[in-house]
């Protein structure tokens, strides 16, 4: 077996083996150790000496981990007597661990990082060390941040899935870190997410769940794919910022996106409406369009007025004002983003299009170098000093 | 998470010193210097244990100036300036939730004990790094 099979391997066991524990009514934290050190065992092992039951192996040597953890432990506090036991004997069948696992991760106590961090672990089957790289911090601090994360939910029994929703904002967080370094983040979101959705309709049905699924997985899920679809034009070899209209269409993956529509089509079927299949509508329109030129605006207006009625999101309103110009002309834009908070770090950038638009390039540029001082990373501002360069050198 | 640089400067430049706290180093009491690092030292390992230390490090006061000079000649230099208006002592990057956090990590590093054991009330400049490409913008 080779170095990358027993990788790949372990990455889809693990999670599985950490769910059969946690629903035999281990403690989580203590049971992620476990598997975490099984993990290490099995690299040790398994490259000269596969296993013929991977998972019965990961799960016998995670046992015994949780067992000398549970000893320890008692020793420690004196008290010889207490339960050594394996843990109580519980369902095996585990196919759908995944939403139990991931709500437990991105439990509403931690903070968004931590959770993050704990999910790419405990369910993404990464090591620290990778999600330290993917990240850019050394890996003591993101193995502090792993343990403190699992220090404030331990100690709960948990045997329960929770909210979903709460999973889907860590899982579209992953996915908007994007790709740096080995690990490709939206990759993982995208593995993640389909994991859940492959888990959920045998999910109990709660409060927005009333016959099982929410809508809004498979709604994440394919908002995801058709973003992920365009990936190969975002950026330029040399690293800069394609915006959408400019961006060559013929790169874009067209078998995801062809599954991003179907999974949405799905979810939309089922007629509750949820702000990420409202934005995987907005970005499947654009996907549909051959050209830039061809984009159906009037109905991406429609979503984004439908998407302001869900979300308080302040974005919203200023894609929504790129819309309205799109749609009426570059004055009416501007009088929708006359209506919204200067203070918004986009605001300038979308000023600076809508007066670019209205043929008034003294006002862009203005705004566009404005904009440049507020972006948030380089290649939106290398972009749009550039902008800004392209007028002046028009004129 | 964000990331943000906290930048010490040599006590020349910024904003004006708080009355009675602009006291150099080298006249305090060795005593003093060592408290000074040990809460230094202690911030950076409380900062690791938070999840949030992502590097630091000191810099020599004297710098020099280095441009290109064309093609195949050796690189100008110039310098060191000892009046230069601006100069950084040091430097440690941070990783954090909010930039409410950032100021308040900050106040922390200058709240190191300095002459006699009381705060130095240092300026620190913080800087927030230019971060990664958002994948959903539209």
């Amino acid at each position: 077996m080779d170095h990358d099979a027993v990788n790949d391997q372990m990455r889809t066991l693990a999670p599985q083996v950490l769910g059969v524990l946690v629903r035999r009514g281990a403690d989580f934290a203590t049971a992620e150790d476990a598997v975490q050190e099984a993990l290490i065992e099995a690299v040790r092992h398994w490259p000269d000496d596969p296993p013929d039951d991977p998972k019965a192996w990961l799960l016998r040597v995670a046992g015994r981990k949780l067992i000398d953890a549970q000893r320890s432990e008692a020793t420690r506090r004196r008290r010889e007597e207490r339960v050594h036991d394996e843990p109580p004997p519980g369902p095996t069948e585990q196919s759908d661990d995944t939403l139990l696992l991931l709500s437990r991760c991105c439990h509403p106590a931690l903070s968004p990082a931590s959770a993050i961090a704990l999910t790419l672990r405990a369910v993404g089957g990464l090591t620290t060390a990778q999600i330290a790289r993917a990240f850019l911090v050394p890996e003591a601090t993101m193995a502090q941040r792993i343990s403190r994360a699992k220090r404030t939910i331990s100690g709960q029994r948990f045997d329960r899935p929770g909210d979903a929703r709460a999973v889907l904002h860590v899982l579209y967080l992953i996915f908007n870190e994007g790709f740096t370094g080995e690990i490709s983040l939206a990759d993982e979101a995208i593995r993640l997410t389909r994991q859940l959705a492959a888990s959920a309709p045998s999910a109990p049905a709660g409060p927005g769940r009333p016959d099982g699924a929410d809508p809004e997985i498979s709604g994440l899920l394919a908002l995801m794919l058709l973003h992920h679809a365009r990936r190969a034009a975002r950026y330029t070899a040399s690293g800069e910022l394609v915006p959408l209209d400019e961006q060559d269409r013929s790169r874009w993956d067209t078998a995801m996106i062809r599954e991003g529509v179907e999974v949405l089509q799905d979810a939309l079927a089922q007629d509750r409406l949820g702000q990420y299949q409202v934005q995987a509508a907005i970005a499947a329109l654009h996907d549909d369009a051959p050209t830039a030129g061809e984009t159906d605006w009037p109905q991406i207006l429609e979503w984004y007025d439908e998407l302001a009625g869900l979300t308080d999101n302040p974005v919203v309103a200023l894609n929504r004002a790129v819309a309205v110009g799109q749609v009426d002309g570059p004055r009416a834009g501007l009088a929708a983003l006359a209506e919204i908070d200067p203070g918004l770090s986009r605001w300038d950038a979308v000023a600076a299009h809508l007066h670019e638009r209205a043929d008034d390039a003294a006002a862009a540029i203005d705004h566009y170098t404005a904009a440049a001082d507020r972006a948030t990373s380089s290649a939106e501002r290398t972009h749009l000093i550039k902008q800004a360069a392209r007028l002046r050198a028009a004129r | 998470m964000a990331k943000y640089l906290l930048l010490k400067h040599y006590r020349r430049g910024g904003p004006e010193w708080v009355p009675g706290t602009d006291v150099p180093m080298d006249q305090w009491s060795p005593e003093e210097i060592t408290e000074h690092i040990d809460y230094m030292r202690r911030f950076a390992d409380k900062l690791t244990e938070s999840g949030e230390f992502v590097g630091e490090g000191a810099l020599s006061p004297e710098g020099t100036f280095v441009r290109y000079d064309g093609e195949g000649r050796p690189p100008v230099t110039d310098g060191p300036f000892a009046e230069t208006k601006d100069l950084i002592a040091g430097w440690m990057i941070i990783d954090v939730e909010s930039q409410e956090r950032a100021y308040e990590a900050a106040a922390e590093l200058s709240a190191a004990p300095g002459k006699g054991g009381r705060p130095i009330y240092e300026w620190l400049e913080v800087r927030p790094f230019l971060g990664e490409d958002l994948t959903i913008s539209e």
